[in-house]
């Protein structure tokens, strides 16, 4: 134990392994846990392929913004704005394209600058200014909701032009058609997607032994492929059944793919990990923390209009009640995603899959019929526990 | 002077009898006695470290009786204090150099802040407002009890703090360096607060570095050194020499602590001119003065200097100006000037700065030593912002080996380690920088005897591979041991300069001590 040099030691055991790597484990296995529940409770409605792509596009723009405010946790700050600014968006992008007419590719490139510059102003005051994160945005909050009930008087703009709708409602063309009634190219690209992953997978693993470097057991990691390939290639089934997969899916996907390789790869990643982790140990290595705070503000506004956007084709409409309460699931998606409250720790997987805990269980909630009020406490209930959990695994 | 009984004739109203205190395998105090006479001034100085802090801790209860060996005996009686509040109550109040006091509270709110007079739970205002213009009045403040900390001075703090003391009926008052943030006349008009105690019969215990004050007021010094007592001297049985009570503060053996080297010093790589830094937050307050420090290649510098000369706000601020505002000067690296505007700048100047507070400046505990180590060179890891893991892992692992950093791997969490550990991954970051000049603060603080040889042999390779090195620390006998020259620096200022062979504890502190005397 105490010889240099023993880095390159042979794979530790898949007890000890599991034992050590449990954290990242426990939400997949909490969430495989929740769904197998509901769809026994539910008598098999949760994974049918319509009620599967319902849950999709319900939670969409929950993940989107989630990996947005992943990273402000992660920096060690909070956006209660989110909800709001998303809500605005949607209203203002209803005024451009419903009431002025204008192309929806210019709206949304609007959209998404105007949500950046929301970001910046207030990233702006929690960076530069020192002002806390919570009470500049709990400002934004109130501004960005007032301003849309501005814009909108009290009455819903819609309908949007149809192109614009299919950000949200729309599925992948179909170029094969099929007498069966399962959409193939949507089947195959969801085939291709596990593939992908699978094939880097190997590749990375294969990298890192060939560099002598500690990995998992590799009876542990061929299963854990081979779940990939079966989990996603069932999800891509299931969908395929219903209507194809839907496009909004496709961002998604292709943002949580982005978002994981810059939290887990770049430099400016392991620099925002960093600030969280320790501000000041971060500033003396040379990193610049305020700009990057400042950036991370940026990002996230981008991402509260990119899911204000969604909201809004989804819904057809843009209503002064729209993205009330948004912040919320976000933030609670990101914890229960196992992100610390302090800082300096949270995953993108883990955010992600935090988000799709909280919409299977709204879903299976709903199909059971129990009330918007229990819902609610059953919601905080596992939150709470979640984080519980969380805490004590770090003390043991 | 009053001259009453002689001393030795009363019971001690103190006695700590063979006093010992671990923490782990550090012994912080050895079988130490001390006795202090009722109505004394009772002087105890030593080197920092040498234990004076925590023998007051053990005698305040701060830690609480069954952590530490032997016993103590107040007022007659043997004493088990549990707490701080245990001591209190017996009338032993501890005065702090880092004052107590809430700066947006009232004077009258912080003398009265745990025991107001109060009647059933509401404090009556108007008695504490007459009780605090009494205490104030016995230390010789004016200021209204209602005006707030944050608008009088260090000073005049230092007295409230008295007064607060006064106000729990105190009967051994106890002053950890009362002068360090003082003036002159501050200084002078506190001592003569503490001879007026004396005369009303108030015992006191002052630790002090200023030797010039303790000679004025004390009636007996307590000297210890490495955690022992060495002796206590009666400055009524003769005049004290300074200069005794510095040789028996500092002599001890170097031997063998030291790894040995053989200085190859080359020419001026890295020289600093006229060097200023104000006070963030007091921005009159001149932190660093005028400083100019010249460096050659393959050379071990040290800066030598008693708590709060401005060493390490120095060092900040010409890290990228990390401390302070108004920040002037020059820095040259081979003769040319460097632009050192942020820390991000200082590091591609080619500098380094090792802080003082590896936990909280320089680890992020929950990473491990990989992520640590890479931190300040992301870009040596990395090509188009991608960080290459397998190079990343691989720097770690070499610098895991060449530091002999003991962990099961590079994956491990550096907040698990030991401070000597943390203190060679600290040190990892910063080579894999690649400095031409390395700033390093208090290194071996806090770090077991091994570790600390280990830590010397990478700073002499360092000099040795041609860098300019500057190691900033408390323990002179460091610094004795491991520089080839060391700067004294005081109040701001750099007050004197030796060298390598002439190089003892005793110059050193005199270079300090005659700037005191003249202030």
């Amino acid at each position: 134990m105490s010889t240099p040099q023993e880095a390159v030691a042979a794979p530790p055991k898949v007890t000890s392994f599991l034992k050590d790597n449990l954290r990242d484990f426990g939400m997949l296995i909490s969430l495989v846990v929740i769904v197998v529940f509901f769809q026994i409770a539910t008598d098999g409605v949760l994974l049918k392929p319509l009620n599967v792509t319902n849950i999709v596009l319900q939670n969409s723009y929950i993940v989107i913004m989630a990996l947005g405010m992943l990273m402000v946790i992660v920096t060690g700050h909070i956006d209660l704005s989110v909800g709001s600014v998303a809500g605005f968006i949607g209203g203002f992008a209803g005024l451009l394209m419903v009431q002025w007419g204008l192309n929806f590719a210019v709206v949304i490139v609007i959209s998404l600058a105007v949500g950046g510059l929301i970001g910046a102003i207030q990233g702006y005051f929690v960076a530069y200014f020192k002002i806390p994160s919570f009470i500049v945005t709990l400002a934004g909050m109130l501004v960005f909701r007032g301003l849309m009930i501005a814009i909108l008087g009290s009455q819903a703009i819609g309908p949007f032009p149809t192109i614009f709708q299919k950000l949200s409602s729309g599925y992948v063309v179909e170029l094969i058609s099929s007498a069966s009634g399962l959409y193939i190219t949507s089947f195959l690209l969801g085939l291709v997607l596990a593939v992908i992953l699978i094939v880097q997978n190997f590749a990375s693993r294969k990298r890192r032994v060939s560099h002598g470097v500690e990995t998992e057991p590799f009876g542990f990691f061929v299963a854990k492929n081979l779940l990939i390939l079966a989990g996603v290639g069932y999800i891509a089934f299931l969908i395929s059944s219903h209507r194809g997969m839907p496009n909004v899916l496709i961002i998604m996907a292709v943002l949580i793919a982005a978002y994981s390789f810059l939290t887990t790869r770049t430099v400016i990643g392991r620099q925002i990990y960093a600030v969280g982790g320790n501000a000041r140990a971060a500033e003396l290595s040379g990193i610049k923390t305020t700009r990057l705070v400042f950036l991370t503000f940026v990002n996230m506004g981008v991402l509260a209009a990119l899911g204000g956007l969604v909201v809004a084709a989804r819904l057809n409409s843009a209503t002064p009640k729209a993205g009330t309460g948004f912040e919320l699931d976000v933030i609670a998606a990101c914890f229960i995603g196992g992100a610390s409250a302090y800082g300096g720790v949270g995953k993108v997987t883990g955010a992600v899959i935090g988000a799709f805990l909280m919409g299977v269980m709204n879903n299976g909630m709903s199909i059971l019929g129990i009330g918007i009020d229990y819902q609610q406490v059953i919601k905080g209930l596992v939150l709470l526990g979640a984080v519980c959990v969380d805490v004590y695994n770090q003390r043991r | 002077m009053l001259d009453p009984v002689p001393l030795a004739e009363k019971p001690p109203i103190l006695e700590m009898r063979a006093i010992s205190k671990s923490f782990g395998a550090v012994k912080a105090l050895s079988d130490v006695s001390f006795a202090v006479q009722e109505g004394e001034i009772h002087a105890l100085v030593g080197e920092n470290g040498a234990g004076k802090s925590t023998l007051m801790k053990v005698l305040s209860g701060v830690y609480p009786h069954g952590s530490y060996e032997g016993s103590i005996f107040f007022g007659g009686e043997e004493r088990h204090f549990r707490d701080i509040n245990d001591s209190e109550k017996l009338g032993i109040i501890i005065i702090h150099q880092e004052l107590a006091l809430i700066p947006l509270m009232s004077i009258a709110e912080n003398i009265f802040l745990t025991n107001p007079p109060a009647s059933r739970g509401v404090i009556d205002r108007s008695e504490r407002h007459k009780r605090t213009q009494a205490l104030l009045a016995k230390v010789g403040l004016t200021e209204q009890p209602d005006t707030l900390i944050t608008n009088i001075g260090v000073g005049k703090q230092q007295l409230v703090e008295i007064a607060k003391a006064l106000s729990k009926d105190v009967r051994l008052l106890i002053l950890d360096e009362p002068t360090a943030s003082l003036n002159e006349t501050d200084s002078a008009a506190l001592l003569e607060l503490l001879k007026e105690f004396r005369r009303n019969g108030i015992t006191s215990i002052m630790i002090s570095h200023k030797l010039n004050e303790i000679t004025e007021v004390a009636d007996r010094i307590t000297v210890l050194r490495d955690g022992r007592t060495v002796g206590t001297m009666d400055c009524h049985a003769g005049p004290v020499d300074e200069d005794e009570i510095v040789r028996r503060m500092v002599d001890r053996d170097l031997e063998s602590r030291y790894p040995k080297r053989d200085p190859k010093i080359g020419d001026v790589i890295f020289e600093v001119e006229n060097w200023s830094a104000y006070h963030p937050m007091h921005s009159d307050r001149q932190v660093v003065k005028n400083v100019s420090l010249k460096v050659r290649a393959g050379e071990i510098v040290g800066i030598s200097g008693l708590m709060g000369a401005g060493r390490t706000e120095f060092a900040m601020s010409l890290f990228g100006r990390s401390w302070g505002r108004h920040v002037t000067g020059t820095a040259k690296l081979h003769g040319k000037e460097l632009d050192l505007s942020d820390v991000h700048k200082a590091i591609k100047a080619g500098l380094a700065y090792v802080t003082e507070d590896r936990k909280q400046l320089g680890l992020i505990l929950q990473e491990d030593i990989r992520k640590n180590v890479s931190l300040a060179h992301l870009s040596g890891v990395s090509s188009r912002g991608v960080i290459d893991d397998i190079a990343e892992m691989k720097v770690a692992q070499e610098f895991r080996g060449r530091m002999r950093i003991r962990s099961h791997n590079v994956y491990q969490e550096t907040g698990k380690l030991s401070g000597g550990n943390q203190q060679k991954v600290v040190l990892s970051k910063w080579l894999f920088t690649g400095p031409e000049v390395l700033i390093l603060d208090e290194p071996t603080r806090g770090i077991d005897v091994g570790a600390k040889y280990e830590i010397y042999t990478i700073i002499n390779e360092l000099a040795d591979a041609g860098k300019a090195v500057i190691v900033i620390s408390s323990e002179m006998p460091e610094l004795i041991g491991i520089c080839d020259r060391i700067m004294v620096m005081h109040e701001g200022a750099f007050v004197g300069e030796v060298s390598g062979e002439g190089a003892t504890q005793e110059n050193i502190m005199r270079a300090i001590m005659r700037r005191k005397g003249r202030e």
